[in-house]
């Protein structure tokens, strides 16, 4: 066995992998709560159906997005592995269950991981499998009229099967014809049962990293009297709280925009 | 004081256990828990049954002997000390008390309530130790240590393996141990020329032995009669990433 295979395959090894990739997961929320701030922009999916569209035509992103699609599958395999190690290591449990001071989230990382593993299949099927194959997603026409700011929408159906974007400027005039995922978006947050079980994986997502976050440095060996105080911070405000409101406020948003009538 | 105890009765590590009742009566708040069970066994052994078995030696929460799951806790409910140390004042009259042994793979039951804790043995044996060399007798202030690493050394140093760690964790996770006898000897001077050896060795024993890995969950730390702190494992970490990564000390492949 190599000597780097056999550093990865120890009981610290593999806590190595599920702290990196947890904490490769960790940045790529922060790039995805800033880009989805966009849904707040009552602009009928303007900005956030280009966004959409540079995040899946731009090559660098697309390298990173299939690093992330993998950093999920292993974390989970992983944390897999590790449960069924670790439940080997006690295989006749205690009558009394341990009264132990430990946070619960600690103790739950396997089932709040499960909850969001669940999630990101059902989130990933609805968004970006029906943005990269579904032949029937409309597609919406922005014309901005560069003098004025202003802007017009107006539905799209390109001639060919293959189109995916355009960009172009007549008479002073920009014309942006985009795939609309922003419709989409509207139509499964106006399902009320798909808002409760968005803002529960949220939850998930909070009390998950409420505790990972800070774990995963530890696990590193970077705990320090100065910095980890610091990491208990961002780990609970941004990663535990900011964060997941963030993102729960979106589909409560468009569930109550639903009810108004006004998509 | 009458307390009612469940008591896992197991004859060896071949046989399935159970819980058996048994009444403590007459009681003293005073008596240690050690010595409750004492008056207890000296009942059982009068009525002609076979007396509860359990390990203990110095009863002075020191040697790390005593072990004992009670309602939940190694060591019991109170902080910071051993089942030795515990007293009968800590619990309520007419309480009904539940005593498991420690349960963990790496540490089979050898009758009752005790438990074959070698695992510990074997994993110190692999590296933690210091080599000192023959020769005069070195002048013991020769070597400066700055007071906050020697206090860390020292306050890694009163870990008496008495396995609660293990115990208390939701994974039956070594680490806490292991991280412990690793920094004790990795921050001061005399530990450097085997460091990262050392944290090699130990860790690949640990992780023969069967013992689960660490969740940071903290119960170790909260349960450890002696307060060895989470910092350790850390610590840990820290020495086996960069002694794997980054130095070029290798393990011996025979082992020791």
């Amino acid at each position: 066995m190599s000597e780097f295979k056999q550093t990865l395959n120890s009981s610290l090894g593999k806590k190595l992998i599920m702290a990196l990739t947890g904490l490769f997961l960790c940045t790529f929320l922060i790039v995805h709560v800033g880009g989805n701030l966009l849904l707040f922009n009552n602009d009928n999916g303007f900005s956030f159906n280009v966004y959409a569209n540079f995040l899946t035509h731009f090559p660098p992103i697309e390298v990173i997005a299939y690093l992330l699609y993998l950093s999920i599958l292993v974390h989970a395999l992983y944390g897999l592995i590790l449960t069924v190690k670790n439940r080997k290591a006690r295989p006749v449990r205690y009558a009394v269950a341990a009264k132990s001071d430990a946070s619960w989230s600690s103790k739950n990382m396997g089932l709040l991981g499960s909850i969001m593993f669940l999630f990101i299949v059902i989130h990933m099927g609805d968004f970006w499998f029906r943005y990269h194959n579904d032949k029937t997603m409309g597609f919406k026409e922005y014309r901005t009229d560069l003098a004025t700011g202003e802007t017009k929408v107006s539905d799209y159906t390109p001639a060919n099967a293959e189109f995916s974007h355009s960009v172009s400027t007549e008479n002073n005039v920009e014309v942006v014809r985009v795939k609309d995922l922003h419709a989409r978006v509207a139509y499964s947050f106006s399902n009320l049962i798909y808002v409760i079980f968005y803002v529960i994986a949220m939850g998930a997502v909070a009390f998950h990293l409420l505790h990972g976050f800070q774990s995963a440095f530890r696990t590193l060996g970077w705990v320090h009297r100065k910095y980890t105080p610091v990491v208990y911070f961002i780990g609970t405000w941004l990663f535990a709280v900011i964060i997941p409101l963030a993102f729960a406020a979106m589909p409560v948003y468009y569930y109550y925009l639903s009810t108004q009538g006004a998509h | 004081m009458n307390l009612t105890l469940k008591v896992w009765r197991q004859k060896n590590a071949q046989t399935s256990g159970k819980f058996v009742s048994y009444k403590a009566e007459n009681i003293s708040p005073d008596m240690s828990f050690l010595e409750m069970l004492d008056v207890v066994n000296e009942s059982l052994t009068h009525k002609g049954d076979e007396p509860i078995n359990f390990d203990h030696d110095c009863r002075e929460g020191i040697c790390g002997m005593c072990s004992l799951y009670i309602n939940g806790h190694p060591h019991g409910p109170k902080r910071g000390i051993t089942t030795c140390q515990l007293h009968m004042r800590t619990f309520h009259d007419g309480e009904t008390i539940t005593i498991e042994p420690w349960r963990a793979e790496a540490f089979p039951i050898v009758k009752d309530l005790a438990v074959d804790r070698s695992a510990f043995d074997r994993i110190q044996q692999a590296g933690g130790y210091v080599s000192v060399n023959t020769g005069g007798v070195p002048d013991g202030n020769a070597i400066p240590i700055p007071k906050v690493i020697a206090d860390e050394a020292f306050n890694s140093a009163t870990c008496i393996g008495c396995g609660a760690c293990v115990a208390a964790c939701k994974n039956a996770s070594a680490m806490l141990f292991v991280s412990a006898k690793i920094t004790q000897l990795g921050l001061l001077p005399q530990g450097q020329p085997e460091r990262y050896r050392r944290v090699q060795s130990m860790v690949a024993q640990m992780d023969e032995e069967g013992f689960g890995s660490c969740t940071n969950t903290g119960a170790c730390e909260a349960e450890c009669p002696k307060e060895i702190k989470l910092t350790n494992i850390a610590r840990m970490n820290n020495d086996y990433f960069s002694a794997k990564l980054f130095r070029e000390d290798e393990v011996h492949e025979q082992g020791h």
